[in-house]
């Protein structure tokens, strides 16, 4: 026991009190800043990038970094979600300052009716668990996403909405309509990663099946390959607060 | 013999694997004794092609051959009767060509076709079946889990698998990418894109710069570190040792900030290309490194030594979800979870690879297949990944020959087998060129292929509450292999 509180004790706060302006890595890749000028296309594993004029379609883009030139470069500024799918397609010279007001407008009903505990279950449906990882990650201790009021839960009965990660399998397809018929209303839908948003490197598959994105009214689109925590949490902060 | 017999990582000549006859395969699998690595199916015209794949681990080599299959072939005596390890593998073989393995016990849908699935069931009044996800309670992957049980105690579980399925296979033959071969498992990232970028560096007679080889294996054991270190602490976690939980949570983000800080990644996605790799590990880097694996063994030590000191924590573990060596072995379990069970398997070492031959591995290992033995062995390889990391550091001082070389084109009728160790155990992926050079057949698969059934054995006669535990001391992967 006094092991334990020794351990504690040596181990200190790991928190990252201010998740809001929390720094980030100069080398993580994220807001792509798009200049006009000559860019390769055909590079692109998912199709993310269109020429004359340029444009990135973060919803589809893996972030892998292999279209870096000139025209493209990637910034580390991670707050890339939307609550429009749109608003995800980078065009020339945009800079995030921009895009982080075009981004997310909270909407007072949700303020009124989320703002203080949100919970959420997350279904998984067809993606690699890079972005299931990620989403646990956001409990961990460093980023402790529950003093926000968010939290997952294990049945969709007890949930205010769903994360949907992955491509959706068409084995997927039914069970995730379930969860989602399950939530009681007011409900909202969360789509986090390329995967989810798109398809993203698996968009060509036969064996997936998108219905469900047609189907139902989206509320918040959160990009990444896999998203990074701060990303997830900023964007549920700034929708819901 | 009707057997090539090759290397991991060399190409050899499809057209010269031998041809042999159902029986001559079943009697050359009895005889041979070796671990089946690959067993897949392939449409040459109205005909099938089985190439069936074995590895001779001691030896570190390779052995290859096939069977053809006309079209009046509807079926044959399944192989599992004599060899118990190929079970999932002629399931596999089953669901996509139609060829029914006659006798096989356990015949059911591996990926496709779940509303048919014939669960296992037990009849009685004390019976009661318990039945689990696809949608679990935490934030998982998704599989089906069916408990059969009396009262706490667990008789059976059958595993259903098959939610992940996007016929990822498929669209590496549409599009091979280095971005695809990363998504196939997302907590084996390089593992995946360095067999991947194998197989393609193989097809096309290319050779990579040494510094690049480097590289790739210390991501490959930063990889390794960070998920063993995360798996310990969800392994605490469900033992509600909650200190352990936070403080190996913790710990394991330093490792993979450490992994963001040189590839932009947290999991080293866009790291290695075909042909080499896109960043490099300067001086500097290399000392910032040394200081964090400094840092995260000294507190993964004294962590896990104050856990272990816990005698609520070690009666969670020990003899909880034990599979024995016998079992492991007749399931073919590979990688960590048939080391822990006293298999010792390891294609690090088992095949030749010149930068592990100065860090071998260690056999004072004891075992006891159990959770508690799984925790250790994760603990003992950490400590080990921190040390060959260290010890490629220093290697890499003296490889100043580039990052990356370009690519030549694919190699006509070429067929290679490349194997890399994942932190989850050995990654197999083959592939296979046509007559125009373009790729036929590619098939991957994982150590989680092989280790689903160990985990249903090991909550056998456990207490149901003990499945969260068992579970996250295997953590299997449902993508890995499209399951």
């Amino acid at each position: 026991m006094l092991d334990t509180i020794k351990l504690k004790y040596l181990q200190g706060r790991k928190y990252i009190k201010d998740i809001k302006n929390a720094p980030m890595k100069e080398q993580f890749r994220g807001f792509p800043i798009i200049k006009s000028g000559d860019i390769d296309c055909s590079c692109c594993p998912t199709g993310a990038i269109s020429k004359n004029p340029n444009s990135i379609d973060m919803g589809k883009c893996t972030f892998c970094g292999n279209c870096k030139c000139d025209a493209v470069q990637f910034s580390n500024f991670y707050k890339l979600a939307s609550i429009n799918r749109d608003a995800l397609i980078i065009k020339e010279n945009m800079t995030p300052e921009e895009f982080e007001k075009i981004a997310i407008q909270s909407r007072r009903e949700i303020k009124k009716i989320f703002s203080k505990s949100l919970k959420l279950r997350q279904v998984s449906a067809g993606g690699c668990n890079g972005c299931e990882m990620e989403l646990n990650a956001c409990s961990n201790a460093n980023f402790d996403m529950g003093r926000f009021g968010i939290d997952f839960v294990a049945s969709p009965r007890h949930a205010d909405g769903i994360v949907i990660t992955g491509a959706i399998t068409k084995n997927m397809a039914y069970a995730l309509e379930d969860c989602y018929k399950s939530v009681p209303n007011p409900k909202i839908v969360i789509l986090a990663g390329s995967c989810a948003i798109s398809g993203g490197i698996f968009q060509n598959s036969k064996e997936i099946n998108r219905e469900f994105i047609n189907k139902y009214p989206i509320d918040l689109y959160i990009p990444g390959c896999p998203i990074h925590p701060l990303t997830f949490i900023n964007a549920i902060l700034n929708f819901i607060k | 013999m009707n057997w090539i017999k090759t290397e991991n990582n060399k190409k050899i000549n499809a057209l010269e694997i031998p041809t042999i006859s159902i029986e001559q395969m079943r009697s050359d699998l009895k005889e041979m004794k070796l671990r089946p690595v690959g067993f897949f199916g392939k449409q040459e015209f109205e005909n099938v092609r089985l190439y069936v794949t074995l590895a001779d681990d001691k030896q570190g080599k390779l052995y290859i051959s096939s069977v053809l299959f006309t079209p009046d072939i509807k079926s044959y005596n399944s192989f599992t009767q004599d060899i118990s390890q190929l079970h999932i593998f002629e399931r596999e073989f089953y669901e996509e060509f139609k060829i029914e393995p006659k006798n096989h016990p356990w015949l059911k849908p591996l990926r496709k076709n779940q509303d048919e699935y014939p669960f296992f069931t037990m009849q009685g009044e004390d019976v009661h079946e318990v039945a689990v996800g696809p949608i679990h309670a935490g934030v998982i992957e998704p599989g089906h889990f069916r408990f059969m049980c009396q009262g706490e105690k667990v008789y059976n579980l059958e595993i259903m698998l098959g939610y992940q399925y996007k016929g990822i296979e498929d669209l590496f033959l549409k599009n091979p990418d280095n971005r695809l071969a990363e998504s196939v498992c997302g907590d084996s990232v390089i593992a995946h894109n360095m067999a991947y970028s194998q197989v393609m560096e193989a097809l096309s007679d290319t050779k990579i710069p040494e510094r690049a080889q480097i590289i790739r294996r210390i991501a490959l054991e930063l990889e390794r570190m960070a998920v063993h270190i995360g798996d310990m602490g969800a392994i605490a976690g469900d033992m509600a040792y909650l200190m352990g939980a936070s403080i190996f949570g913790t710990t394991r983000t330093l490792v993979i900030n450490t992994m963001l800080e040189i590839t932009g990644s947290r999991f080293g996605r866009g790291l290695i290309n075909t042909g080499g790799v896109n960043f490099d590990i300067d001086f500097e880097m290399s000392d910032k490194i040394r200081n964090v694996l400094d840092e995260v063994i000294k507190i993964v030590e004294k962590t896990t030594k104050t856990m272990l000191k816990s005698s609520s924590c070690i009666s969670r573990m020990e003899r909880t979800g034990t599979v024995s060596t016998e079992t492991a072995y007749a399931l073919g379990a590979v990688g960590m979870a048939a080391r822990s069970s006293g298999i010792n398997l390891d294609s690090r070492f088992d095949f030749k690879d010149r930068w592990y031959e100065k860090c071998p591995w260690e056999e004072d290992f004891k075992f006891t297949g159990d959770v508690y033995s799984r925790f250790k062995l994760r603990y003992k390889e950490v400590k080990q990944s921190a040390r060959f990391i260290d010890d490629l550091l220093e290697e890499l001082k003296d490889y100043e020959d580039g990052l990356k070389v370009p690519v030549g084109n694919l190699i006509r009728n070429a067929f290679v087998v490349s194997i890399t160790e994942g932190w989850r155990g050995e990654v197999v992926h083959t592939a296979i060129t046509g007559a125009n050079a373009e790729l036929i057949r590619y098939k991957i698969k994982d150590a989680s292929f092989n280790n689903w059934y160990m985990l249903a054995m090991a909550v056998r006669n456990n207490g149901i509450s003990d499945f969260p535990l068992c579970n996250k001391s295997f953590n299997l992967s449902y993508c890995a292999n499209d399951l």
